[in-house]
């Protein structure tokens, strides 16, 4: 029998020093039965209180009887509501215990499969039917999100573009100079921009800017509920929400990547121009080098990265949880899967384009 | 079954042997119940005990584990495609927080139902809308964005909305969450006023008393254990004579915790005394 004898005020203070070595000592086995003299204990705030709780949880497990003698009725009371919350939690606990996690795991991906793959035939089938029935397209939100997607970002996208093509000509010319081949910069130029980095670049200026926008915009609307209420209206989400977003991506961005090109070429003019050279040389050596395929395979390329990137973001917008942080998850996770995919799109139109001789 | 009246053999919803829950975890098991044609009928309980998820299963948001939802007539949870849509069409939903878009004006969110639905021109649109904002006292909002709305105007506005296609049933969740007492019982005035001149079956969750007593012909009572209805009936005899410890738990207010401290207890407890330092001796 261990007597253990508390006087004064029994407050977070007293109890952090008394909590470990009385851990210790509760928890060495060898005791049969522990009684708490509290007569004197004045003060007993929510660590006293905790550390009583604790004393019972330890006696329970370690097998041992704990007795409070003279414990305030007050705080008797109080000891009752918090011995009776544990055993509710670990009621709750054992009640819950026997979740397999591997198959809840299982059930949540085999859940987000299904729903990729319904989110990627509604939209097709979405896209299929504004263009067979144009009456049905909400056009008002195609336009004002085409502004959002397109003309809003053009400031940002002419000035990448002017500064990569900038950076790039000024770059090449110092090394090709060595071998007196700055005249070959602007061949250079052009197909990089028109084939690679025009597509590339906006798509992801689309994601950074456009994408998480779409995710935020929708994510919010799940959270507000209105997307349940779209959904009560009888109006599908996909074709209210997505549509028009998708379809203002595939209008605009085509166009976006003509702008980004022409502002790199811009720049390379103008490194071009300060090395000595006139502009006609410049324009003649880029369109003399950049064919018809370079363009349309800039366009197939441009139109699936912005369905894409459109099309994802969306989704995240559209599977938002509940609540503020549930947006920034979905917003975050919109950019970074529209990035992934561009890349890995990329990767594959580089192997399918050089495998059919693009 | 405790029937009120004639309008029961000639019911407009009929849920029968609804269980619904979320994953593994079941909120309701096996519920049934009718709403009459006209009636403002009310699901009440405390906090947690399935109202709002009654409510999401009645208008087809989610699918149910088992049983059935029919709103006149057809069942919604079996319904899919155009037969679904007509049957949602025959609905309007107030949402808790109004959801109204808010990328439109107030008289483009009433109007969109009408806009998706009908061949109306645009000027007709904007004359229904107009009428069922005088409807809810907001015909003075119709140009301001919902951003700008009170809270109390934001669900007059969404009960607005929810009219639009001229619905047979209306299903409100919280109309009075949120909202001051004045506020409040405006609002139960505009349902009063649309269920007795418009003949519309008013589906309210609340768990206000004042609104539920003033409001409702009839109500249910939920309950978290039972996972399932404990009482139904009129809300004023149901609160003058039922004795079910669980309805006088609602209705006379108790606190379902544990008995609260007496207040010279609580006034000690949480008063320190002078303090010295605990001492332990073995």
């Amino acid at each position: 029998m261990l007597v253990v004898r508390l006087s004064g005020d029994l407050r977070a203070a007293a109890v952090a020093r008394l909590w470990r070595p009385a851990m210790e000592r509760v928890r060495a086995g060898d005791l049969k039965s522990l009684r708490l003299e509290l007569d004197e204990a004045r003060y007993i705030d929510g660590a006293g209180l905790a550390l009583l709780v604790q004393l019972h949880a330890e006696a329970h497990a370690g097998g041992f009887s704990v007795e409070l003698q003279g414990l305030p009725p007050r705080y008797r009371h109080l000891l009752d509501l918090a011995l009776r919350a544990e055993a509710a939690d670990a009621e709750a606990a054992t009640a819950g215990g026997n979740a397999n996690p591997l198959r809840e795991r299982l059930e949540l991906l085999t859940h987000d499969l299904r729903e990729l793959v319904c989110f990627v035939g509604e939209s097709a089938q979405v896209v299929y039917r504004s263009l067979r029935h144009p009456k049905g397209v909400r056009w008002p939100d195609v336009v004002t999100q085409a502004c959002a997607v397109g003309v809003q970002s053009l400031p940002i996208l002419l000035l990448i573009g002017f500064l990569m093509g900038l950076i790039m000509s000024f770059q090449s010319v110092i090394t090709l100079q060595r071998f007196g081949g700055e005249i070959y910069v602007p061949n250079m130029l052009g197909l990089v921009m028109f084939r690679e980095m025009g597509p590339l670049v906006t798509a992801i200026l689309l994601a950074a800017r456009s994408g998480s926008a779409f995710a935020a915009e929708i994510g919010t609307m799940r959270v507000n509920e209105e997307l349940d209420a779209l959904t009560t209206m009888g109006i599908s989400p996909v074709r209210f929400l997505v549509g028009p977003r998708i379809l203002s991506s595939l209008a605009v961005v085509p166009v976006m990547t003509l702008f980004f090109n022409f502002a790199s070429l811009v720049g390379g003019a103008l490194v071009m121009l300060s090395i000595g050279f006139p502009l006609v040389t410049f324009t003649s050596r880029v369109f003399a080098n950049v064919t018809a395929p370079d363009l349309i395979g800039s366009f197939i390329k441009i139109i699936v990265f912005s369905l894409l990137v459109a099309g994802v973001s969306c989704l995240k917008g559209l599977r938002t949880g509940g609540g503020a942080s549930a947006v920034g998850r979905s917003t975050t996770g919109a950019v970074v899967s529209g990035l992934v995919l561009i890349t890995v799109a990329d990767g594959l139109f580089a192997v399918l384009f050089y495998y059919f001789d693009f | 079954m405790h029937m009120d009246d004639g309008a029961m053999n000639d019911p407009i919803i009929s849920v029968r042997g609804l269980t619904c829950g979320y994953g593994r975890r079941t909120v309701l098991k096996d519920v049934s119940f009718d709403v009459g044609r006209g009636e403002v009928f009310v699901v009440i309980g405390g906090s947690g005990c399935g109202k709002s998820t009654l409510l999401k299963h009645m208008i087809g948001l989610y699918p149910p584990m088992a049983g059935s939802v029919r709103l006149s007539g057809a069942d919604i949870v079996a319904a899919e495609g155009e037969a679904r849509l007509e049957i949602l069409k025959g609905i309007g939903v107030m949402y808790q927080m109004g959801a109204l878009f808010g990328s439109m004006t107030v008289l483009q969110n009433v109007g969109l139902p009408l806009e998706e639905y009908t061949d109306l021109p645009a000027e007709a649109i904007e004359v229904v809308s107009r009428v069922k904002l005088s409807l809810v006292g907001l015909e003075k909002f119709g140009q301001v964005m919902p951003s700008e709305l009170s809270g109390g105007m934001v669900k007059r506005a969404a009960i607005a909305r929810a009219m639009a296609l001229d619905p047979a049933i209306l299903f409100l969740d919280e109309p009075s969450a949120g909202l001051d007492p004045v506020t409040s019982a405006e609002l139960d005035r505009v349902v009063r006023s649309l269920a007795e001149n418009l003949g519309i079956t008013f589906v309210i969750v609340s768990h206000e008393l004042p609104s539920i007593l003033s409001v409702a012909d009839r109500v249910i009572l939920l309950d978290a254990q039972a996972k399932g209805i404990v009482a139904q009936g009129d809300p004023r005899q149901l609160n003058e004579t039922s004795k079910d410890p669980r309805v006088r738990r609602f209705f006379d207010r108790e606190a379902r915790l544990p008995e609260p401290l007496s207040p010279a207890h609580q006034a000690e407890a949480f008063q320190p005394a002078a303090s010295t330092a605990a001492e332990a001796h073995t």
